[in-house]
C-alpha cells in the first residue's frame, strides 16, 4: 500500500492500482494470478454483497493471459497492466451483456465498446465484471436495482449509496482496485462518501459519454473510483481525452493528472460551502471542518463562502433530469431489442413493454419528465430550472474569482440502512442534495475518504472546482488523504495479499 | 400553492410516455408526482426575468465529422436482439394510425 | 370524410374560391453518409445493412454532425435567398417504430435558413418561411392488409433510411392552386438538383411534399381554415390532391359544414384525400434542446465556402435569357416568349441560346428554334455545338433557308452534328443559294414578260404569280421569302 492513511490495520486486500501495473510490468507479478485472486474472491464473497451483475471470468483470464504474453515478449503492456477494474453495467461491453440493472434490457449483448472501456482494455486493464447500479442510474442506493440491491461491505445492513453503488462496492470489498461509475447527480461521489473509497466526477466532456447508457445527457459524466487519490487520478488520464464519437467531448490536451499530485496545496485557495453545513450531519460537518484544517495546515488559505443559490440545484435537478430521461429512455419500446410483451397493436405493446420492463422509480421519473415537457409546462418547469443551472453556474464563478477548490459534504449522512428511504423518494433524493450543483455547471468533484463515524461508518470530503479544474482539485484531494483518519478508507475487509 | 396533478393528467402523460398504467396506479402516480411538483413550487416562483436558460454545460459550437463512410453492423448484430424479426426486418404489432 | 360532397370540377374552376396552398418540402441531402452517423445514405440497399449503433439508436450511442449536410443545408440558403443563421437541433419527442430513438433529431426554433423566397417562371416570388436540417426515419412496410396501414395485422421496419440528412423547406401560404404548387415543386427541385443538394429523385422519395390547403371567397383577406394533405410523391399526385382537397372544402363550407384543420392522407389510387387517425396528443412533441449535439454557428468563411460554386439558379438563368431577346414596347417579354426562355431553362439549354447570339445568331430566333425544336431531344441538344447552331439561326434570319428547311437541318444537326451548310446542301437546299435563284428567276421573268412589266408598273399581286413560277421552277425548294426579296430587288 502507498500513501499515508492507508488500510485499517490488520486489512489486507488488494493493492492499489499503481503497484499492482509496476509489479505486473516488471513481470514480479503475473497478471493471471491477480485475475485468479480476483476471481476466487468474487466467487466466495459477492454472493452476499452482490457488487456484480456479471463476472466476466473466461474474459477477464484472456486478458490476463494476453498481458502476461506481452510482458515477456518486452512489449509495453500498457499502464494499467494486469489491473483488476469493474464497470458499471451501464457501460456497453461488446458481445458482454449490459442490462443498466433492468428487466428492459435483460439479456441484451451491445454490438460495440464504450470509448472509455477500449480506453481501459488498451490500457492493459483486466475487466472483472459488470456492476450492479440503481436501474439506469437513477437513485441513490443501488436498491433500484431489478437483480436486488447491494449491500455496502463496511456494514452489510447498509446500503452502498448510488447509482455506482456495485461499482464503489467492488472497490471497497477488495474486489477490484479500480472501477468506473457515471455521475449525473452524484452517483460517483455519493456511493464513494459511503464506501470509503476515492470517486471523481470529472469536467463535463473530459470523458467521453460514447457507449455510457444514457440517463440525463447533459448531465452525465463517466469517472473513476479508486481506493486512493492517486489511482483515481490514473484511471481518469487513461479514460479522459478527446472521442470523436462523442460531439460533447472536449479538445485539447488532458491535464497531467498525475503530475499534479506531488504539488501540495501551499498557496492554494480553498473556500467550505457554509450553505451545506446546515443539512448534513454532525459527522459530515465535522470531517468537512477537520478536512480545512488540514489542508490549512499544509499551506492553504481557507475561507468559508456563501453560495446559497446551489440549494437551488436539487429542484432544478429533478426537473431537468427527468426530462432528459423521459426522451433518452423512450427507445426501450419493444422493437429493436430488450424485452417485449405483446399487445393487440404497437401502441399498446409499448406500454405493456416499457410498464414491465421499467421498475417503479424509472417509471416514476419518465412521467414526471414527461409531464415538465408536455404542451403548457415547459417554460414553468424545464426552461425555468435551465434558469437555475445559470443561477448555479454564476454563484460557482463567483466564488472562484476568490478560491480555486471549494469543500463540502459529499452527501448529508453516512450510509443508511437498506430499506430506510425506499417509500419516500423525495426522503431518497435528498442524498444527492451536494453533489448536483457541480453536474449543473460541469465542473469536477470528487469524493475523498476522510473520517470515521462513531460506528465505524466511512465519511467523505468533497472537492469541488471549476470546469477544467481537476489539478487543484486532487491536489486538495491529496492532501485530505494523507490527513485522513487511519482507516477510514477501502478495501474494508481482508482478502489474499496480491 | 399546492400541486395537485388528477388523475387525467397522469393518464394522458402515461399515454404520451407509453406506460400502461391501472387505475389504481395511476391515483398512486397522481399523489407521488404531486408531491415532487410540490417540493420544486419555491423554483418554479423564482423570479429569473432576464436570466438566460443553460441548456448546456460547455460552450461548444461547430463540432462536425468528415462526410467519410464507415463500417456498419452486420445483419446478425442489427438484427440480433430484436424480440421479433421477419424478413430482415424488425416486425411489430399492426399500427394504428399513421406517422405524426 | 367518406359521403362528404365533392366537387368534379379542379381548384381553378372553382368559381368565386381562391385556393392557397402552403408546401413542406422534404429532401434528401445528396451527401456520402448520413446526418449524424458514418452509414452511407445510399438508396436501395437490403433492408437494415446500412445501420450502426448511432442510427439504430442503441443504447449508449451519440450522434455526431456530418459537415457536408450543414453545407448543402447552406447552399440550399443561399440558392432560396435566405438568411443562414446559428442554429439549434432540438428532440421532437413521439413514438413511432420507424424511429430508432423514439424521437427525431430536428431543428425547432433556431433553423439553419430564414426567410428566404423561389422565383417561379412566371415571375411570381414564393416566400419561403424557413429550411432546417433534420434526420429521416427508417421505411415501414405493412403486411396482411395489402400493402396499406389499414387492415394490416403486422409491420416491418427497415433503418436503412433512419438517420439520412433532410432539409425540411417550408414555404408561406403564397401558392394560389394546384398548377403553382406544382409550378413550386418543379422549379424547387430544379434549383437544389442545380445546387448540388439533391437528386431530386421524387420517385424514390428524395422529394417528398406535405401541402397545407385552405380555400377562401376570392377578394377575402382572411385564410380559411388548412389541412395538411401528406403522402404527395409525384408533381401529379400534389396536383391532384390539391384540386381535389380545395374542391372537398368549397364542397363543406358550400353545404353550411366547417373545415376542420386536421392531417389527412393522399390516396393515388382512390384520387382523394381522408383524414388521418388523429390522436390527442398527437401535437405534444415535447420539445426541448438536444443536449447531445452543440450549437451551429457557421462564420462567414464557413458559409462562402459551402456555397462556393454555386451555379446561377433557373431564375437567374431566365432573366439572363430574357434579358437578351427584344421586349415589347411595354418593357414586357411576349408570354410566348417567357414561356420559351422557361422551357429553355428548365432543359438546360440557355447555354446554347446564349452561345449561339454571342456567335451573332438572332436572339429570337435562336430561342424559338432551341425550345420548339431542340427541345425535343434536350440530351442532344446539350451537345450541339453552339457555332453551327449560330449559323443555321443566321441562314434562316437570311431567307438562305425556310423556316421548314432550317428545322429539317436542325434535326440532322442534333442527330449527328456537322456543318449546317454542308447538311442544307445535301438536302438540295442549296438550289437556294443565291446564285441558282437568280438564274430560276431569269428563266421566269424571260418566260412571262407581260406579267414581269405589270410588276414592274406596280402591280404587287403579280408578285404572287411569279412566286409561284419560281417555286415550280426549282421544285419548291425555294424559300418563299427568298424569292419574293428577289423579285423585290431586281425592281429595284
Ligand atoms: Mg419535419
Ligand atoms: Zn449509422
Amino acid at each position: 500500500m502507498s500513501g499515508a492513511g492507508g488500510p485499517r490495520p490488520g486489512a489486507e486486500g488488494l493493492s492499489d492500482a499503481a503497484s499492482i501495473a509496476s509489479r505486473v510490468r516488471s513481470g514480479e507479478l503475473r497478471a493471471a494470478d491477480v485475475a485468479e485472486q480476483v476471481l476466487g474472491d468474487v466467487e466466495s464473497r459477492d454472493a452476499e454483497l452482490h457488487c456484480f451483475n456479471l463476472v466476466t471470468g473466461e474474459a477477464m483470464r484472456a486478458a490476463a493471459a494476453e498481458v502476461d504474453r506481452l510482458v515477456a515478449t518486452g512489449a509495453d503492456p500498457g499502464p494499467l497492466a494486469g489491473v483488476p477494474v469493474a464497470l458499471k453495467d451501464n457501460l456497453c461491453t461488446k458481445g458482454v451483456p449490459t442490462t443498466c440493472s433492468s428487466r428492459m434490457l435483460e439479456g441484451w449483448s451491445p454490438p460495440y465498446d464504450a470509448t472509455v472501456v477500449r480506453r481501459l482494455v488498451a490500457a492493459g486493464a483486466l475487466v472483472v465484471g459488470k456492476t450492479n447500479l440503481d436501474e439506469f442510474a437513477m437513485g441513490s442506493s443501488t436498491e433500484n436495482s431489478a437483480f436486488g440491491p447491494t449491500r455496502n461491505p463496511w456494514d452489510t445492513g447498509r446500503v452502498p449509496g448510488g447509482s455506482s453503488g456495485g461499482s464503489a462496492a467492488a472497490v471497497a470489498a477488495g474486489f477490484a482496485a479500480l472501477a468506473l461509475g457515471s455521475d449525473t447527480g452524484g452517483s460517483i461521489r455519493q456511493p464513494a462518501a459511503l464506501c470509503g473509497v476515492v470517486g471523481i466526477k470529472p469536467t463535463y466532456g473530459l470523458v467521453s459519454r460514447y457507449g455510457l447508457v444514457a440517463f440525463a445527457s447533459s448531465l452525465d459524466q463517466v469517472g473513476p473510483f479508486a481506493t486512493t487519490v492517486a489511482d483515481a487520478a490514473l484511471l481518469l488520464e487513461t479514460i479522459a481525452g478527446h472521442d470523436e464519437m462523442d460531439s460533447t467531448s472536449l479538445g485539447g490536451p488532458v491535464p497531467r493528472l498525475t503530475e499534479a499530485l506531488r504539488s501540495g496545496v501551499d498557496g492554494l485557495r480553498v473556500g467550505v460551502v457554509r450553505d451545506f453545513l446546515a443539512d448534513a450531519s454532525a459527522d459530515c460537518v465535522a470531517a468537512v471542518r477537520n478536512g480545512a484544517d488540514v489542508l490549512s495546515r499544509a499551506g492553504a488559505s481557507v475561507e468559508d463562502v456563501a453560495l446559497p443559490e446551489l440549494l437551488h440545484g436539487l429542484s432544478a435537478y429533478y426537473l431537468i433530469a427527468p426530462a432528459e430521461a423521459s426522451s433518452n429512455l423512450a427507445r426501450y419500446d419493444g422493437v429493436r431489442y430488450g424485452l417485449r410483451v405483446d399487445g393487440e397493436d404497437v401502441e399498446q405493446m409499448n406500454a405493456r413493454t416499457r410498464a414491465a420492463g421499467f421498475g417503479p422509480e424509472v417509471r416514476r421519473r419518465i412521467m414526471l419528465g414527461t409531464y415538465v415537457l408536455s404542451a403548457g409546462y415547459y417554460d414553468a418547469y424545464y426552461a425555468q430550472a435551465q434558469r437555475v443551472r445559470t443561477l448555479v453556474a454564476r454563484a460557482f464563478a463567483r466564488a472562484y474569482e476568490h478560491v480555486d477548490v471549494l469543500l463540502a459534504p459529499t452527501a448529508p449522512s453516512v450510509a443508511f440502512p437498506l430499506g430506510a428511504k425506499t417509500e419516500d423518494p423525495l426522503e431518497m433524493y435528498l442524498a444527492d442534495l451536494f453533489t448536483i450543483p457541480s453536474n449543473l455547471a460541469g465542473h469536477p468533484a470528487m469524493s475523498v475518504p476522510f473520517a470515521l463515524d462513531g460506528q465505524g461508518l466511512p465519511v467523505g470530503v468533497q472537492v469541488l472546482a471549476p470546469a477544467l479544474g481537476e489539478v487543484a482539485m486532487l491536489r486538495a484531494g491529496v492532501a485530505l488523504e494523507s490527513g485522513a483518519t487511519p482507516g477510514a478508507r477501502g478495501p474494508v475487509r481482508p482478502g489474499a495479499v496480491v | 400553492m399546492a400541486v395537485e396533478l388528477t388523475v387525467a393528467e397522469v393518464r394522458h402523460v402515461a399515454r404520451l410516455a407509453r406506460l400502461e398504467l391501472s387505475a389504481e396506479e395511476s391515483v398512486h402516480v397522481a399523489g407521488q408526482l404531486s408531491a415532487i411538483l410540490d417540493h420544486v413550487e419555491a423554483v418554479r416562483a423564482l423570479d429569473l426575468e432576464g436570466i438566460p436558460a443553460t441548456s448546456h454545460p460547455l460552450e461548444l459550437v461547430n463540432v462536425l465529422r468528415a462526410d467519410e463512410v464507415r463500417p456498419c453492423l452486420t445483419r446478425e448484430e442489427v438484427l440480433g436482439g430484436a424480440p421479433a424479426v421477419e424478413d430482415g426486418r424488425f416486425a411489430v404489432p399492426r399500427i394504428l394510425g399513421e406517422t405524426p | 370524410m367518406s359521403g362528404s360532397p365533392v366537387a368534379a370540377a379542379g381548384d381553378d374552376r372553382l368559381a368565386g374560391w381562391e385556393t392557397v396552398v402552403g408546401l413542406e418540402v422534404h429532401c434528401e441531402l445528396a451527401t456520402a453518409t448520413k446526418l449524424f452517423c458514418g452509414c452511407p445514405n445510399r438508396f436501395g440497399a437490403a433492408p437494415n445493412t446500412q445501420v450502426c449503433p448511432v442510427c439504430l439508436g442503441l443504447p449508449g450511442s451519440l450522434p455526431v454532425l456530418n459537415r457536408r449536410a450543414v453545407e448543402l443545408a447552406v447552399r440550399v440558403g443561399r440558392a432560396l435567398h435566405c438568411t443562414i443563421r446559428p442554429s439549434t437541433f432540438h428532440r421532437k419527442n413521439y413514438f413511432y417504430p420507424d424511429m430508432p430513438k423514439d424521437f427525431q433529431i430536428s431543428q425547432y426554433d433556431e433553423p439553419i435558413d430564414v426567410d428566404g423566397y423561389l422565383e417561379l417562371p412566371s415571375g411570381r416570388r414564393i416566400g419561403i418561411e424557413r429550411a432546417h436540417i433534420e434526420e429521416d426515419t427508417g421505411k415501414t412496410a405493412h403486411l396482411g392488409g395489402g400493402g396499406r396501414i389499414h387492415g394490416a395485422d403486422r409491420s416491418l421496419v427497415d433503418y436503412n433510411r433512419a438517420g439520412v440528412p433532410l432539409v425540411e423547406i417550408v414555404s408561406r401560404p403564397d401558392m394560389r392552386g394546384a398548377d403553382e404548387a406544382r409550378a413550386y415543386v418543379a422549379e424547387l427541385r430544379a434549383i437544389l438538383v442545380a445546387s448540388g443538394v439533391s437528386d431530386g429523385r421524387m420517385e424514390e422519395g428524395s422529394l417528398r411534399v406535405d401541402a397545407n390547403v385552405s380555400v377562401r371567397p376570392i377578394g377575402a383577406e382572411r385564410f380559411g381554415t388548412r389541412c395538411e394533405v401528406k403522402n404527395l410523391n409525384s408533381l401529379r399526385s400534389l396536383g391532384r390532391a390539391v384540386e381535389h382537397e380545395a374542391a372537398r372544402q368549397v364542397a363543406l363550407i358550400e353545404t353550411g359544414e366547417r373545415v376542420v384543420q386536421q392531417t389527412r392522407h393522399w390516396d393515388e389510387v382512390e384520387g382523394r384525400t381522408s383524414a388521418m387517425r388523429s390522436k390527442e396528443e398527437a401535437n405534444d412533441y415535447r420539445y426541448f434542446p438536444e443536449p447531445d449535439l452543440v450549437p451551429l454557428a457557421p462564420d462567414e468563411a464557413f458559409v462562402e465556402a459551402a456555397a462556393a460554386g454555386l451555379p446561377l439558379m433557373p431564375a437567374d438563368r431566365r432573366a439572363r435569357l430574357a434579358a437578351l431577346v427584344p421586349h415589347e414596347a411595354d418593357g414586357l417579354l411576349p408570354a410566348s416568349t417567357a414561356d420559351q426562355v422557361a422551357t429553355t431553362v428548365d432543359l438546360g439549354l440557355d447555354d446554347l441560346v446564349v452561345a449561339a447570339m454571342a456567335c451573332g445568331a438572332d436572339a429570337r430566333l435562336a430561342l424559338a428554334r432551341t425550345a420548339n425544336e431542340a427541345a425535343q431531344t434536350p440530351e442532344a441538344a446539350r451537345r450541339l455545338d453552339p457555332q453551327a447552331f449560330a449559323r443555321l439561326v443566321e441562314l434562316e434570319a437570311s431567307g438562305s433557308l425556310s423556316a421548314t428547311q432550317a428545322k429539317a437541318v436542325l434535326a440532322e444537326l442534333l442527330a449527328g452534328g456537322g456543318e449546317p451548310e454542308e447538311i442544307a446542301r445535301r438536302l438540295g437546299y442549296e438550289a437556294l443559294g443565291s446564285g441558282a435563284l437568280v438564274d430560276a428567276l431569269d428563266a421566269v421573268v424571260a418566260a412571262h414578260p407581260a406579267e414581269w412589266a405589270r410588276y414592274l408598273a406596280g402591280e404587287d399581286k403579280v408578285a404572287q404569280l411569279l412566286t409561284g413560277q419560281v417555286m415550280k421552277a426549282t421544285k419548291g425548294r425555294a424559300n418563299g421569302k427568298a424569292v419574293a426579296a428577289a423579285l423585290a430587288a431586281r425592281r429595284g
